[in-house]
C-alpha cells in the first residue's frame, strides 16, 4: 500500500445529522489510515462547521456499516456504506 | 412466514388479520398491537408526525426482529407494518400481529416485537407542533429498558 492511498466510502446521514451536515448522502475519499468508525467520525468532524455540529455529541450518534448496526471500533473499508443517525425512535 | 412492509399508506387491521390466518385452522390466538400518533408531546399539542427511515436497512432489520421472535416462541405467523411519511394525530403508525396456537405465546411475541421495533429498526420521528416548530423525537430510556427486559428470555 502506498502512503497516499485513499479509501472510497459512501456515507449516509439521517434525521438531525442529515440536517446539520446538509446532505443525505455522499461519496468520500478518506485517507488510508481511517480504519474504524471512530477514525471516520474524527475525520468527518474536521470537515467544517456543519460536520462539527453534527458530530459534536458522539454519545447521541449511532452507526451502521453496510446496513448492519456498528460500534466505534467497527472496521470500515473501501466500498463500504456507512450510515450515521441518532438513536432510533420508531414504533 | 413473516409479512414485513414499510409504506406511506394506511393499513387495514382486519384485512391484515385475515391475510395472516386465512385458510388455516391451527391458530389459537392472534396478538395485535397498533401504535397511533398522539396529539401532544410533553404537554405541547402537535399537528403532525413525520417518519424517516433507512430504506436499504429497514426491512432487513425488521426481518431479523421477526426471525428472533419466531426463534423464541412457537409462532404460526407474524405481520410487521410500519408507516413512513407525514401522519396526523389519531392515525395508525405501526401494526404488529403474532399468531400462535396459544394466547401466551401470541401476546408475549407481540410485546417483544413492538419493544424491539422501537429500539432495533432504523426509523426516526419528527414532531411538528401547533406553533409551527418541529423537533426530532429523542430516544427514551424506557424504550431501551423495555427492549432490554427480553434479553434474558
Amino acid at each position: 500500500m502506498t502512503t497516499d492511498a485513499v479509501t472510497r466510502l459512501r456515507i449516509l446521514y439521517f434525521a438531525w445529522l442529515r440536517e446539520r451536515v446538509g446532505a443525505a448522502e455522499e461519496d468520500v475519499e478518506v485517507p488510508a489510515g481511517i480504519a474504524t468508525v471512530a477514525d471516520l467520525i474524527g475525520w468527518l468532524r474536521a470537515r467544517g462547521p456543519g460536520f462539527a455540529a453534527a458530530f459534536a455529541a458522539t454519545r447521541s450518534i449511532r452507526c451502521a456499516v453496510n446496513q448492519t448496526f456498528a460500534g466505534p471500533d467497527s472496521a470500515v473499508a473501501a466500498g463500504d456504506e456507512v450510515a450515521f443517525f441518532p438513536p432510533v425512535t420508531g414504533g | 412466514m413473516a409479512t414485513i412492509r414499510v409504506q406511506p399508506a394506511a393499513f387495514d387491521v382486519g384485512a391484515e388479520i385475515a391475510a395472516l390466518t386465512g385458510g388455516r385452522t391451527d391458530v389459537g390466538g392472534i396478538g395485535c398491537f397498533v401504535g397511533t400518533v398522539r396529539d401532544s408531546a410533553g404537554g405541547r399539542p402537535i399537528t403532525a408526525m413525520t417518519l424517516e427511515h433507512y430504506p436499504a436497512m429497514t426491512e432487513a432489520a425488521m426481518r431479523d426482529i421477526a426471525a428472533e421472535a419466531a426463534r423464541r416462541w412457537p409462532l404460526l405467523g407474524c405481520t410487521l407494518i410500519h408507516r413512513v411519511g407525514t401522519l396526523r394525530p389519531g392515525e395508525a403508525i405501526v401494526l404488529v400481529l403474532a399468531a400462535s396456537a396459544h394466547r401466551q405465546a401470541a401476546l408475549d411475541a407481540t410485546s417483544f416485537l413492538i419493544d424491539w421495533l422501537k429500539t432495533g429498526a432504523p426509523f426516526w420521528k419528527k414532531e411538528t407542533f401547533a406553533d409551527g416548530e418541529s423537533e426530532w423525537v429523542a430516544a427514551r430510556a424506557e424504550d431501551e429498558q423495555a427492549a432490554a427486559r427480553w434479553s434474558g428470555a
